[in-house]
């Protein structure tokens, strides 16, 4: 049980669903950039919540965290 | 037995849908059954829907909404007309979108768009030469009058901007995002997702060009927001948009509200 626990603890980042480790401790806004994603065109979930723009600065990003972004393109 | 014969609910002796047919003296209309048109007799069962329809004449007011909604599934109508649905932009997609939830019997339709309909807009969007230069919420509030009398529209002419979302849209329990542009697209989701939290949002992303229908799908990509369209395909120089794709992906839009609307929370 202990090691069930420990192994769940110990998960790494998925990113819409995606494993990708994360290799140090940054912030949302750090990690969008670095995956080259426009920050006005995306809409972020962390752990089951929405992210308001305001704050992408200010979340830091953990192993374990669970990522939905998603990107609009443009029509309709 | 209790049976809904041109949506009154009454206790009839007939046996067979021909009997009712008959009983109602339309001998040459047609009978829709449980949302079926049938052509050859048929058992009734206790608590069927039987609609007697007479062709080349106007149904009775009192009649008339029973008989428009006839080929729904039985009890669908019932729970789409106390659905409460927003649209967010009154082009390709909402203004085909507005149009299928208003023959569906949607009880209550929100249009929101701030623009004049122009002759670019009538490859793919639903107006008419007569609408050209009008307000898109007039013309497509015009339409909806023609199309199914029985529902509520309100129309706000008004450009949505981050500021005027909550006072826009709230009280309704759904909104289509239905945008041109990505930064809007991705506005009004933040901005709903963030400040209406028990409101859903059905969005559309790549929908242009003439690439494979089948690309287009309907996608839950968090609590409250699900996406239509191939993902990838926008509109930009060189890649139009065209009636088939964007109809398509409005087509996936609507389907889904009404699914919400039904309580079916899965794509």
């Amino acid at each position: 049980m202990l090691f069930l626990l420990f192994t769940e603890g110990s998960g790494l980042m998925k990113v819409n669903g995606k494993v990708i480790p994360l290799e140090e401790s940054k912030s949302l806004q750090d990690f969008l950039l670095e995956k080259n994603y426009d920050l006005r065109l995306i809409a972020v979930e962390l752990n089951g919540k929405v992210v308001p723009k305001s704050a992408y600065k200010d979340v830091m990003l953990n192993n374990e965290d669970k990522l939905e972004i998603v990107s609009f393109v443009g029509g309709g | 037995m209790k049976l809904t014969v041109n949506g009154q609910v009454g206790d009839f002796e007939c046996q067979t849908a021909f009997q009712i047919r008959d009983l109602v003296g339309q001998e040459n209309g047609i009978i829709i059954l449980n949302g079926y048109q049938i052509e050859e007799d048929y058992p009734l069962a206790e608590n069927d829907i039987i609609t007697i329809i007479p062709k080349g004449v106007m149904p009775k007011q009192d009649e008339l909404e029973s008989m428009m909604m006839a080929r729904h599934t039985p009890h669908v109508h019932e729970r789409l007309k106390k659905g409460k649905v927003a649209i967010a932009g009154l082009g390709g997609l909402g203004s085909n979108i507005a149009v299928m939830l208003a023959r569906s019997g949607v009880g209550q339709l929100l249009l929101v768009d701030f623009d004049l309909v122009e002759p670019s807009n009538l490859n793919r969007q639903s107006y008419y030469i007569s609408h050209l230069g009008m307000p898109k919420t007039i013309a497509l509030k015009k339409q909806i009058e023609q199309i199914n009398p029985f529902i509520l529209v309100e129309v706000k002419t008004t450009r949505v901007t981050e500021e005027n979302v909550v006072e826009l849209f709230s009280g309704y329990d759904i909104i289509c995002e239905a945008f041109d542009k990505a930064r809007e697209k991705a506005m009004l989701v933040n901005t709903v997702l963030e400040k209406l939290p028990d409101v859903k949002i059905v969005a559309a992303s790549g929908l242009a060009g003439y690439d494979s229908s089948n690309l287009i799908q309907t996608k839950k990509v968090m609590k409250n927001l699900y996406i239509c369209g191939d993902f990838i395909n926008e509109a930009k120089i060189g890649r139009g948009l065209m009636a088939p794709r964007v109809h398509i992906c409005a087509g996936h839009q609507a389907n889904m509200v009404l699914r919400l609307l039904l309580g079916i929370e899965d794509v």
